[in-house]
Protein backbone atom coordinates (compact mmCIF):
# COMPACT_ATOMS: atom_id res chain seq x y z
CA UNK A 1 0.00 0.00 0.00
CA UNK A 2 1.48 3.51 -0.67
CA UNK A 3 0.60 6.82 0.66
CA UNK A 4 0.91 10.52 -0.88
CA UNK A 5 2.26 12.70 1.54
CA UNK A 6 1.87 16.13 0.88
CA UNK A 7 3.36 19.07 2.53
CA UNK A 8 2.43 22.49 2.28
CA UNK A 9 3.34 25.95 3.41
CA UNK A 10 5.64 28.75 3.62
CA UNK A 11 8.97 27.68 2.84
CA UNK A 12 11.85 27.43 5.73
CA UNK A 13 14.34 25.24 6.60
CA UNK A 14 14.92 21.49 7.14
CA UNK A 15 11.34 20.55 6.07
CA UNK A 16 12.27 18.00 4.09
CA UNK A 17 14.76 16.49 6.88
CA UNK A 18 11.63 16.94 9.28
CA UNK A 19 9.21 14.87 7.29
CA UNK A 20 11.41 12.21 6.23
CA UNK A 21 12.67 11.75 9.73
CA UNK A 22 9.16 11.23 10.70
CA UNK A 23 8.21 9.09 7.92
CA UNK A 24 11.32 6.77 8.38
CA UNK A 25 10.50 6.46 12.28
CA UNK A 26 7.08 5.36 11.45
CA UNK A 27 8.29 2.24 8.91
CA UNK A 28 7.17 4.48 5.62
CA UNK A 29 9.57 3.74 2.66
CA UNK A 30 10.19 7.18 0.70
CA UNK A 31 9.96 6.14 -2.94
CA UNK A 32 9.33 9.45 -5.00
CA UNK A 33 9.77 13.20 -3.87
CA UNK A 34 9.08 15.95 -5.75
CA UNK A 35 9.29 19.57 -4.77
CA UNK A 36 9.00 22.68 -5.84
CA UNK A 37 9.13 26.46 -4.24
CA UNK A 38 6.81 28.98 -5.70
CA UNK A 39 7.92 32.62 -4.56
CA UNK A 40 7.85 31.94 -0.78
CA UNK A 41 5.23 28.97 -0.79
CA UNK A 42 6.83 25.54 -0.11
CA UNK A 43 5.20 22.10 -1.80
CA UNK A 44 5.83 18.66 -2.13
CA UNK A 45 4.74 15.80 -2.44
CA UNK A 46 6.34 12.56 -1.43
CA UNK A 47 5.01 8.85 -2.42
CA UNK A 48 5.68 6.43 0.01
CA UNK A 49 5.29 2.77 0.87
CA UNK A 50 3.16 1.61 4.22
CA UNK A 51 3.82 -1.93 3.82
CA UNK A 52 6.09 -2.26 6.79
CA UNK A 53 4.26 0.72 8.66
CA UNK A 54 4.63 0.65 12.57
CA UNK A 55 1.26 2.09 13.02
CA UNK A 56 -2.33 1.76 11.44
CA UNK A 57 -2.20 4.51 8.66
CA UNK A 58 -5.36 6.34 10.52
CA UNK A 59 -2.75 6.69 13.06
CA UNK A 60 0.03 7.83 10.91
CA UNK A 61 -2.23 10.24 9.19
CA UNK A 62 -3.52 12.11 12.18
CA UNK A 63 0.38 12.17 13.54
CA UNK A 64 1.45 13.63 10.23
CA UNK A 65 -1.13 16.82 10.83
CA UNK A 66 -0.06 17.10 14.01
CA UNK A 67 3.51 17.18 12.90
CA UNK A 68 2.48 19.95 10.54
CA UNK A 69 0.84 22.22 13.19
CA UNK A 70 4.46 21.67 15.29
CA UNK A 71 6.36 22.88 11.77
CA UNK A 72 4.14 25.25 11.18
CA UNK A 73 3.03 23.71 7.58
CA UNK A 74 0.09 21.24 6.59
CA UNK A 75 0.59 18.22 6.00
CA UNK A 76 -1.28 15.08 4.62
CA UNK A 77 -0.83 12.06 4.37
CA UNK A 78 -3.39 9.79 2.11
CA UNK A 79 -4.04 6.56 0.40
CA UNK A 80 -2.58 6.48 -2.98
CA UNK A 81 -6.43 5.22 -4.12
CA UNK A 82 -7.90 8.12 -3.56
CA UNK A 83 -5.95 10.00 -6.07
CA UNK A 84 -6.32 7.16 -8.69
CA UNK A 85 -10.13 6.89 -8.46
CA UNK A 86 -10.54 10.97 -8.80
CA UNK A 87 -7.80 11.37 -11.75
CA UNK A 88 -7.73 8.95 -13.48
CA UNK A 89 -11.12 6.86 -15.81
CA UNK B 1 -0.58 7.95 -12.51
CA UNK B 2 -2.18 11.40 -11.09
CA UNK B 3 0.42 14.55 -11.19
CA UNK B 4 1.13 16.70 -8.33
CA UNK B 5 -1.62 18.99 -9.80
CA UNK B 6 -4.32 16.58 -8.84
CA UNK B 7 -2.69 16.21 -5.73
CA UNK B 8 -3.04 19.55 -4.65
CA UNK B 9 -6.75 19.59 -6.51
CA UNK B 10 -8.18 17.14 -4.48
CA UNK B 11 -6.47 18.70 -1.53
CA UNK B 12 -7.82 22.18 -2.23
CA UNK B 13 -11.60 20.47 -2.93
CA UNK B 14 -11.63 19.05 0.89
CA UNK B 15 -9.96 21.90 2.64
CA UNK B 16 -11.47 24.88 0.84
CA UNK B 17 -14.34 23.79 -1.35
CA UNK B 18 -16.05 21.89 1.24
CA UNK B 19 -15.93 17.93 -0.69
CA UNK B 20 -17.32 15.68 1.59
CA UNK B 21 -18.46 12.28 1.75
CA UNK B 22 -21.87 12.95 3.15
CA UNK B 23 -22.74 10.05 4.04
CA UNK B 24 -22.23 6.27 4.41
CA UNK B 25 -25.62 4.56 4.79
CA UNK B 26 -26.42 1.05 5.79
CA UNK B 27 -29.46 -0.35 4.63
CA UNK B 28 -30.79 -3.10 6.89
CA UNK B 29 -33.67 -5.76 5.93
CA UNK B 30 -35.26 -5.69 9.22
CA UNK B 31 -37.96 -8.94 7.93
CA UNK B 32 -36.23 -11.43 9.60
CA UNK B 33 -37.18 -9.71 13.36
CA UNK B 34 -40.77 -10.11 12.34
CA UNK B 35 -42.30 -12.05 15.89
CA UNK B 36 -45.60 -12.81 17.45
CA UNK B 37 -45.69 -9.63 19.84
CA UNK B 38 -44.10 -5.57 19.55
CA UNK B 39 -42.53 -6.36 22.22
CA UNK B 40 -40.68 -9.38 20.74
CA UNK B 41 -39.95 -7.72 17.55
CA UNK B 42 -38.99 -4.52 19.02
CA UNK B 43 -36.50 -6.68 20.80
CA UNK B 44 -35.15 -8.21 18.19
CA UNK B 45 -34.89 -4.88 16.20
CA UNK B 46 -33.10 -3.34 18.22
CA UNK B 47 -30.39 -6.63 18.22
CA UNK B 48 -30.21 -6.71 15.03
CA UNK B 49 -29.52 -2.82 14.19
CA UNK B 50 -26.78 -2.48 17.13
CA UNK B 51 -25.23 -5.85 15.36
CA UNK B 52 -25.21 -5.53 11.95
CA UNK B 53 -24.36 -1.52 12.01
CA UNK B 54 -22.05 -2.03 15.21
CA UNK B 55 -18.71 -0.89 13.43
CA UNK B 56 -20.31 1.48 10.67
CA UNK B 57 -18.53 4.92 12.83
CA UNK B 58 -14.96 3.14 13.07
CA UNK B 59 -14.98 2.13 9.59
CA UNK B 60 -16.25 5.43 8.40
CA UNK B 61 -14.19 7.38 10.82
CA UNK B 62 -10.88 4.84 9.68
CA UNK B 63 -11.54 5.60 5.91
CA UNK B 64 -11.86 9.06 6.67
CA UNK B 65 -8.57 8.74 7.92
CA UNK B 66 -6.89 6.75 5.36
CA UNK B 67 -8.11 8.73 2.12
CA UNK B 68 -8.20 12.39 3.86
CA UNK B 69 -11.37 13.37 2.88
CA UNK B 70 -14.16 13.79 5.24
CA UNK B 71 -17.39 11.30 6.20
CA UNK B 72 -19.77 13.77 7.54
CA UNK B 73 -22.82 11.06 8.78
CA UNK B 74 -23.14 7.68 9.63
CA UNK B 75 -26.65 6.62 8.90
CA UNK B 76 -29.10 3.52 8.97
CA UNK B 77 -32.02 2.99 6.69
CA UNK B 78 -34.26 0.11 7.65
CA UNK B 79 -37.18 -1.75 5.93
CA UNK B 80 -40.57 0.54 6.02
CA UNK B 81 -41.46 0.11 9.44
CA UNK B 82 -45.35 -0.15 8.72
CA UNK B 83 -44.45 -3.80 7.11
CA UNK B 84 -43.02 -4.74 10.01
CA UNK B 85 -45.61 -4.03 12.38
CA UNK B 86 -48.68 -4.85 10.11
CA UNK B 87 -49.94 -7.88 12.70
CA UNK B 88 -50.11 -4.72 15.87
CA UNK B 89 -50.01 -1.17 13.79
CA UNK B 90 -50.54 0.34 17.49
CA UNK B 91 -47.79 -0.28 18.72
CA UNK B 92 -45.59 0.82 16.11
CA UNK B 93 -44.10 3.57 18.54
CA UNK B 94 -42.27 0.48 20.40
CA UNK B 95 -40.38 -0.10 17.32
CA UNK B 96 -39.78 3.04 16.69
CA UNK B 97 -38.33 3.73 20.29
CA UNK B 98 -36.08 0.65 19.69
CA UNK B 99 -34.63 2.00 16.17
CA UNK B 100 -33.98 5.45 18.55
CA UNK B 101 -31.97 3.72 20.87
CA UNK B 102 -30.19 1.60 18.55
CA UNK B 103 -28.94 4.72 16.46
CA UNK B 104 -28.21 6.38 19.94
CA UNK B 105 -26.05 3.02 20.54
CA UNK B 106 -24.23 3.27 17.55
CA UNK B 107 -23.51 6.79 17.83
CA UNK B 108 -24.92 7.61 14.04
CA UNK B 109 -27.00 10.94 13.74
CA UNK B 110 -30.56 9.48 11.82
CA UNK B 111 -31.86 6.61 11.24
CA UNK B 112 -34.23 6.44 8.10
CA UNK B 113 -37.53 4.46 8.03
CA UNK B 114 -40.38 4.70 10.02
CA UNK B 115 -42.06 4.92 6.95
CA UNK B 116 -45.04 3.62 4.96
CA UNK B 117 -45.49 2.96 0.87
CA UNK B 118 -48.99 3.88 -0.12
CA UNK B 119 -48.81 4.92 -2.92
CA UNK B 120 -51.83 3.05 -4.46
CA UNK B 121 -54.45 2.51 -1.63
CA UNK B 122 -53.99 2.58 1.98
CA UNK B 123 -54.50 -0.54 4.18
CA UNK B 124 -56.10 -0.24 7.80
CA UNK B 125 -52.62 -1.20 9.15
CA UNK B 126 -50.44 1.67 6.96
CA UNK B 127 -53.66 4.19 8.29
CA UNK B 128 -53.33 3.24 12.03
CA UNK B 129 -49.23 3.15 11.69
CA UNK B 130 -49.12 6.85 9.93
CA UNK B 131 -50.63 8.22 12.68
CA UNK B 132 -48.85 6.88 14.63
CA UNK B 133 -45.54 9.41 13.25
CA UNK B 134 -46.31 12.36 14.82
CA UNK B 135 -46.13 11.17 18.49
CA UNK B 136 -42.97 8.85 17.31
CA UNK B 137 -41.10 11.80 16.20
CA UNK B 138 -41.89 13.92 19.19
CA UNK B 139 -40.48 11.36 21.30
CA UNK B 140 -37.19 10.37 19.76
CA UNK B 141 -34.23 11.93 18.56
CA UNK B 142 -32.73 10.06 15.31
CA UNK B 143 -35.41 8.52 13.39
CA UNK B 144 -37.02 9.82 10.46
CA UNK B 145 -39.92 8.96 8.91
CA UNK B 146 -41.61 9.02 4.90
CA UNK B 147 -44.49 7.97 3.51
CA UNK B 148 -44.99 7.39 -0.42
CA UNK B 149 -48.10 8.33 -1.49
CA UNK B 150 -48.11 8.35 -5.18
CA UNK B 151 -46.11 6.81 -8.65
CA UNK B 152 -45.92 6.88 -11.66
CA UNK B 153 -47.42 3.84 -12.48
CA UNK B 154 -49.89 3.93 -9.39
CA UNK B 155 -51.31 7.48 -9.71
CA UNK B 156 -51.61 9.52 -6.54
CA UNK B 157 -53.05 7.97 -3.23
CA UNK B 158 -55.67 11.05 -2.52
CA UNK B 159 -56.78 10.02 1.37
CA UNK B 160 -53.01 9.28 2.00
CA UNK B 161 -52.23 12.90 1.08
CA UNK B 162 -55.29 14.32 2.94
CA UNK B 163 -53.98 12.28 5.89
CA UNK B 164 -50.40 13.55 5.26
CA UNK B 165 -51.47 16.93 5.79
CA UNK B 166 -52.87 16.26 8.97
CA UNK B 167 -49.73 14.17 10.25
CA UNK B 168 -47.17 17.21 9.10
CA UNK B 169 -49.06 19.61 11.15
CA UNK B 170 -49.29 17.12 14.01
CA UNK B 171 -45.67 16.40 14.30
CA UNK B 172 -45.12 19.76 14.10
CA UNK B 173 -47.17 20.94 16.79
CA UNK B 174 -46.28 18.07 19.47
CA UNK B 175 -42.64 19.50 18.72
CA UNK B 176 -43.74 23.45 19.12
CA UNK B 177 -40.97 24.15 21.67
CA UNK B 178 -38.35 23.23 19.06
CA UNK B 179 -39.98 25.21 16.01
CA UNK B 180 -42.18 21.99 14.95
CA UNK B 181 -39.24 20.06 14.03
CA UNK B 182 -40.70 16.89 14.11
CA UNK B 183 -42.13 18.17 10.53
CA UNK B 184 -38.16 18.42 9.40
CA UNK B 185 -38.05 14.55 10.16
CA UNK B 186 -40.70 13.51 7.98
CA UNK B 187 -40.81 13.35 4.12
CA UNK B 188 -44.18 12.70 2.30
CA UNK B 189 -42.53 11.22 -1.66
CA UNK B 190 -43.66 10.28 -4.79
CA UNK B 191 -42.39 7.52 -6.89
CA UNK B 192 -39.60 7.10 -3.01
CA UNK B 193 -36.40 5.42 -4.10
CA UNK B 194 -35.30 2.22 -2.52
CA UNK B 195 -31.70 2.86 -1.76
CA UNK B 196 -31.66 6.56 -1.19
CA UNK B 197 -29.15 7.34 1.29
CA UNK B 198 -29.57 10.95 2.02
CA UNK B 199 -32.53 11.85 5.40
CA UNK B 200 -35.54 12.17 6.14
CA UNK B 201 -36.50 9.99 3.23
CA UNK B 202 -34.14 7.06 3.88
CA UNK B 203 -35.62 3.61 3.89
CA UNK B 204 -34.68 0.55 2.81
CA UNK B 205 -36.54 -1.31 0.14
CA UNK B 206 -38.09 -4.93 0.29
CA UNK B 207 -36.18 -5.43 -2.93
CA UNK B 208 -32.79 -5.12 -1.64
CA UNK B 209 -30.17 -7.43 -0.38
CA UNK B 210 -30.22 -7.86 3.74
CA UNK B 211 -27.27 -5.51 4.28
CA UNK B 212 -26.54 -2.60 2.00
CA UNK B 213 -24.26 0.44 1.86
CA UNK B 214 -25.01 2.80 0.26
CA UNK B 215 -23.13 6.98 -0.48
CA UNK B 216 -24.10 9.76 -0.75
CA UNK B 217 -21.42 12.08 -1.94
CA UNK B 218 -21.83 15.91 -1.88
CA UNK B 219 -19.84 19.11 -2.95
CA UNK B 220 -21.63 22.27 -4.13
CA UNK B 221 -19.19 24.18 -3.42
CA UNK B 222 -16.20 22.18 -5.53
CA UNK B 223 -18.82 22.69 -8.10
CA UNK B 224 -18.95 26.65 -7.82
CA UNK B 225 -15.41 26.79 -7.89
CA UNK B 226 -14.86 24.87 -10.92
CA UNK B 227 -16.96 27.35 -12.71
CA UNK B 228 -15.83 30.57 -10.74
CA UNK B 229 -12.23 29.24 -13.27
CA UNK B 230 -14.47 29.80 -16.56
CA UNK B 231 -16.44 32.96 -15.69
CA UNK B 232 -16.92 33.81 -19.35
CA UNK B 233 -17.67 30.13 -20.74
CA UNK B 234 -20.74 29.84 -22.39
CA UNK B 235 -23.10 27.16 -20.92
CA UNK B 236 -22.10 24.59 -23.44
CA UNK B 237 -18.99 24.31 -21.49
CA UNK B 238 -20.25 25.18 -18.16
CA UNK B 239 -22.23 21.54 -18.38
CA UNK B 240 -19.16 19.81 -19.69
CA UNK B 241 -17.10 21.63 -16.23
CA UNK B 242 -19.67 20.26 -13.89
CA UNK B 243 -19.83 16.66 -15.59
CA UNK B 244 -16.02 16.73 -14.58
CA UNK B 245 -16.33 17.97 -11.37
CA UNK B 246 -18.87 15.27 -10.87
CA UNK B 247 -17.58 12.56 -12.01
CA UNK B 248 -14.51 13.15 -9.55
CA UNK B 249 -16.51 13.65 -6.72
CA UNK B 250 -18.36 10.63 -7.50
CA UNK B 251 -15.33 8.47 -8.19
CA UNK B 252 -14.44 9.63 -4.45
CA UNK B 253 -17.62 8.59 -3.33
CA UNK B 254 -17.41 4.93 -5.52
CA UNK B 255 -14.00 4.16 -3.78
CA UNK B 256 -15.29 5.05 -0.38
CA UNK B 257 -18.16 3.00 -0.50
CA UNK B 258 -16.86 -0.23 -2.35
CA UNK B 259 -13.97 -0.16 0.70
CA UNK B 260 -16.73 0.55 3.24
CA UNK B 261 -19.25 -2.59 2.24
CA UNK B 262 -16.12 -4.35 2.04
CA UNK B 263 -15.22 -3.78 5.81
CA UNK B 264 -18.64 -3.97 6.85
CA UNK B 265 -19.53 -7.08 5.48
CA UNK B 266 -22.23 -5.52 3.28
CA UNK B 267 -23.48 -5.49 -0.29
CA UNK B 268 -22.17 -2.29 -2.07
CA UNK B 269 -24.98 -0.79 -3.15
CA UNK B 270 -24.97 2.23 -5.00
CA UNK B 271 -23.33 5.90 -4.69
CA UNK B 272 -25.85 9.18 -5.29
CA UNK B 273 -24.14 12.36 -6.04
CA UNK B 274 -26.25 14.68 -4.74
CA UNK B 275 -25.67 18.39 -4.79
CA UNK B 276 -26.28 18.59 -0.85
CA UNK B 277 -26.14 21.92 0.73
CA UNK B 278 -25.00 22.85 4.28
CA UNK B 279 -25.76 25.99 5.88
CA UNK B 280 -22.01 26.93 5.57
CA UNK B 281 -20.82 29.45 3.09
CA UNK B 282 -19.51 28.22 0.06
CA UNK B 283 -21.56 24.83 0.51
CA UNK B 284 -24.19 26.31 -1.55
CA UNK B 285 -26.22 24.83 -4.45
CA UNK B 286 -28.14 28.45 -4.76
CA UNK B 287 -24.60 29.95 -4.99
CA UNK B 288 -23.67 27.78 -8.08
CA UNK B 289 -27.17 28.70 -9.78
CA UNK B 290 -25.80 32.31 -9.38
CA UNK B 291 -22.13 31.68 -10.32
CA UNK B 292 -24.04 30.38 -13.72
CA UNK B 293 -25.48 34.47 -13.81
CA UNK B 294 -28.78 34.37 -12.45
CA UNK B 295 -28.47 37.29 -10.24
CA UNK B 296 -30.36 36.13 -7.16
CA UNK B 297 -31.62 32.57 -6.82
CA UNK B 298 -35.43 32.53 -7.26
CA UNK B 299 -34.93 35.11 -10.27
CA UNK B 300 -36.16 34.12 -13.62
CA UNK B 301 -33.74 32.09 -15.25
CA UNK B 302 -33.40 29.73 -11.95
CA UNK B 303 -35.30 26.92 -14.03
CA UNK B 304 -33.15 26.66 -16.83
CA UNK B 305 -29.71 27.26 -14.64
CA UNK B 306 -30.79 24.29 -12.39
CA UNK B 307 -31.92 21.95 -15.24
CA UNK B 308 -28.81 22.35 -16.89
CA UNK B 309 -26.97 21.69 -13.48
CA UNK B 310 -28.94 18.29 -12.44
CA UNK B 311 -28.34 16.87 -15.86
CA UNK B 312 -24.78 17.42 -15.88
CA UNK B 313 -24.11 16.24 -12.31
CA UNK B 314 -25.88 12.79 -13.27
CA UNK B 315 -24.14 12.99 -16.75
CA UNK B 316 -20.92 12.89 -14.78
CA UNK B 317 -22.24 10.65 -11.92
CA UNK B 318 -22.96 7.62 -14.00
CA UNK B 319 -19.72 7.72 -15.61
CA UNK B 320 -17.93 7.52 -12.88
CA UNK B 321 -19.54 4.50 -10.63
CA UNK B 322 -20.84 1.23 -12.04
CA UNK B 323 -23.97 1.39 -9.47
CA UNK B 324 -25.45 5.13 -9.25
CA UNK B 325 -28.84 5.50 -7.65
CA UNK B 326 -31.02 6.77 -4.79
CA UNK B 327 -31.56 10.88 -5.72
CA UNK B 328 -28.42 11.69 -7.63
CA UNK B 329 -28.87 15.35 -8.68
CA UNK B 330 -29.08 18.90 -6.83
CA UNK B 331 -31.19 19.08 -3.64
CA UNK B 332 -32.98 22.63 -3.12
CA UNK B 333 -33.83 22.52 1.02
CA UNK B 334 -34.32 25.88 1.78
CA UNK B 335 -33.07 26.12 5.24
CA UNK B 336 -29.69 24.06 4.20
CA UNK B 337 -28.61 26.66 1.79
CA UNK B 338 -27.11 29.64 3.14
CA UNK B 339 -27.95 31.14 -0.72
CA UNK B 340 -31.21 29.99 -0.04
CA UNK B 341 -32.14 31.42 3.59
CA UNK B 342 -30.59 34.63 2.05
CA UNK B 343 -33.13 34.50 -0.81
CA UNK B 344 -36.02 34.27 0.95
CA UNK B 345 -35.24 36.36 3.58
CA UNK B 346 -34.64 39.05 0.91
CA UNK B 347 -38.56 37.52 -1.10
CA UNK B 348 -36.87 37.15 -3.99
CA UNK B 349 -37.36 32.97 -3.93
CA UNK B 350 -41.09 31.72 -3.55
CA UNK B 351 -43.11 28.66 -3.06
CA UNK B 352 -44.01 28.94 -6.45
CA UNK B 353 -41.05 29.12 -7.80
CA UNK B 354 -39.58 26.38 -5.52
CA UNK B 355 -42.10 24.16 -6.67
CA UNK B 356 -41.10 24.94 -10.82
CA UNK B 357 -37.63 24.33 -9.54
CA UNK B 358 -38.29 20.92 -8.66
CA UNK B 359 -39.56 19.97 -12.02
CA UNK B 360 -36.36 19.70 -12.73
CA UNK B 361 -33.91 18.93 -10.24
CA UNK B 362 -33.93 15.35 -7.64
CA UNK B 363 -36.28 16.19 -4.75
CA UNK B 364 -39.40 18.59 -3.75
CA UNK B 365 -40.49 21.00 -1.37
CA UNK B 366 -37.59 20.74 0.93
CA UNK B 367 -36.75 21.97 4.35
CA UNK B 368 -39.45 24.91 3.92
CA UNK B 369 -41.18 26.84 6.42
CA UNK B 370 -44.29 28.14 6.63
CA UNK B 371 -46.80 29.69 9.02
CA UNK B 372 -48.09 27.27 11.41
CA UNK B 373 -52.01 28.49 11.12
CA UNK B 374 -51.20 27.13 7.68
CA UNK B 375 -55.04 24.32 7.56
CA UNK B 376 -53.70 20.61 7.15
CA UNK B 377 -55.72 21.07 3.47
CA UNK B 378 -53.53 23.49 2.43
CA UNK B 379 -50.27 21.41 3.26
CA UNK B 380 -51.98 18.43 1.57
CA UNK B 381 -52.91 20.30 -1.60
CA UNK B 382 -49.09 21.38 -1.64
CA UNK B 383 -48.65 17.57 -1.67
CA UNK B 384 -50.65 16.89 -4.40
CA UNK B 385 -48.91 19.63 -6.64
CA UNK B 386 -45.78 17.94 -5.86
CA UNK B 387 -46.74 14.22 -6.37
CA UNK B 388 -48.38 15.47 -9.47
CA UNK B 389 -45.17 16.90 -11.02
CA UNK B 390 -43.41 13.58 -10.18
CA UNK B 391 -45.80 11.28 -10.84
CA UNK B 392 -45.82 13.33 -14.77
CA UNK B 393 -42.60 13.32 -14.98
CA UNK B 394 -41.21 10.09 -14.19
CA UNK B 395 -39.04 11.21 -11.30
CA UNK B 396 -38.77 11.31 -7.45
CA UNK B 397 -40.45 14.11 -5.48
CA UNK B 398 -40.82 15.04 -2.09
CA UNK B 399 -42.42 17.56 0.58
CA UNK B 400 -40.88 18.53 3.71
CA UNK B 401 -42.48 21.04 5.03
CA UNK B 402 -42.23 22.69 8.32
CA UNK B 403 -45.94 24.30 9.75
CA UNK B 404 -44.04 26.44 12.49
CA UNK B 405 -46.22 26.90 15.18
CA UNK B 406 -47.31 30.30 16.40
CA UNK B 407 -44.86 31.55 13.86
CA UNK B 408 -45.78 33.95 11.08
CA UNK B 409 -44.33 35.43 8.22
CA UNK B 410 -41.26 37.47 9.19
CA UNK B 411 -40.45 35.02 11.91
CA UNK B 412 -37.65 32.56 11.83
CA UNK B 413 -37.08 29.30 12.91
CA UNK B 414 -33.98 27.50 14.06
CA UNK B 415 -33.32 23.76 14.02
CA UNK B 416 -29.71 24.22 14.30
CA UNK B 417 -27.06 21.70 12.61
CA UNK B 418 -27.44 20.61 9.39
CA UNK B 419 -31.27 21.63 9.11
CA UNK B 420 -30.21 25.14 9.36
CA UNK B 421 -32.52 27.86 9.84
CA UNK B 422 -35.06 29.42 7.64
CA UNK B 423 -38.03 32.10 7.34
CA UNK B 424 -41.48 31.77 7.36
CA UNK B 425 -42.02 31.84 3.88
CA UNK B 426 -46.16 32.60 2.61
CA UNK B 427 -48.21 30.31 0.95
CA UNK B 428 -51.27 31.06 -0.82
CA UNK B 429 -54.62 31.73 0.89
CA UNK B 430 -57.09 30.07 -0.69
CA UNK B 431 -59.52 27.23 0.20
CA UNK B 432 -57.96 24.24 -1.02
CA UNK B 433 -60.19 21.76 1.13
CA UNK B 434 -62.67 21.07 -1.56
CA UNK B 435 -60.07 19.47 -3.76
CA UNK B 436 -58.21 17.32 -0.84
CA UNK B 437 -61.88 16.41 0.47
CA UNK B 438 -62.99 14.47 -2.71
CA UNK B 439 -60.31 11.51 -1.82
CA UNK B 440 -60.10 8.99 -4.16
CA UNK B 441 -57.32 8.59 -6.88
CA UNK B 442 -55.20 10.73 -9.41
CA UNK B 443 -55.16 8.05 -11.80
CA UNK B 444 -51.75 7.12 -13.29
CA UNK B 445 -51.22 8.95 -16.64
CA UNK B 446 -51.66 7.33 -20.17
CA UNK B 447 -47.22 7.51 -20.28
CA UNK B 448 -47.28 5.14 -17.28
CA UNK B 449 -48.43 2.19 -19.69
CA UNK B 450 -45.35 0.70 -21.23
CA UNK B 451 -46.23 -3.12 -20.98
Amino acid sequence: MRAVVTVTGKDRKGIIAKVSGFLAEKGANIEDISQTIMGEYFAMIMIADMSEAKEEFSVIAAACAELGKQIGMSIYLQHEDIFNAMHSI
Amino acid sequence: MFSNKDVLETIAMVKEEHLDIRTITMGLSLLSCIRDTAEETAAKVYDLVCSKAENIVKTANDLSAQYGIPIVNKRVSVTPVSLICAAFPEKAPLIGKALDDAAATLGIDFLGGYSALVHKATAEYERTFIRTIPEVLANTQRLCASVNVGSTKSGINMEAVKLMGEIFKEAAFLTKDKDGIGAAKLVAFCNAVEDNPFMAGAFHGVGEADVVVNVGVSGPGVVKHALEQIPDADLTEAAEMIKRTAFKITRAGQLVAKEAAKRLNAQFGIVDLSLAPTPAMGDSVAMILEELGVGVVGGHGTTAALAMLNDAVKKGGVMASSRVGGLSGAFIPVSEDIGMIKAAEAGQITLDKLEAMTCVCSVGLDMIAIPGDTPATTIAAMIADEAAIGMINNKTTAVRIIPAPGKKVGDQVSFGGLLGRAPIMPVHGCDSSRLINRGGNIPAPIHSFKN
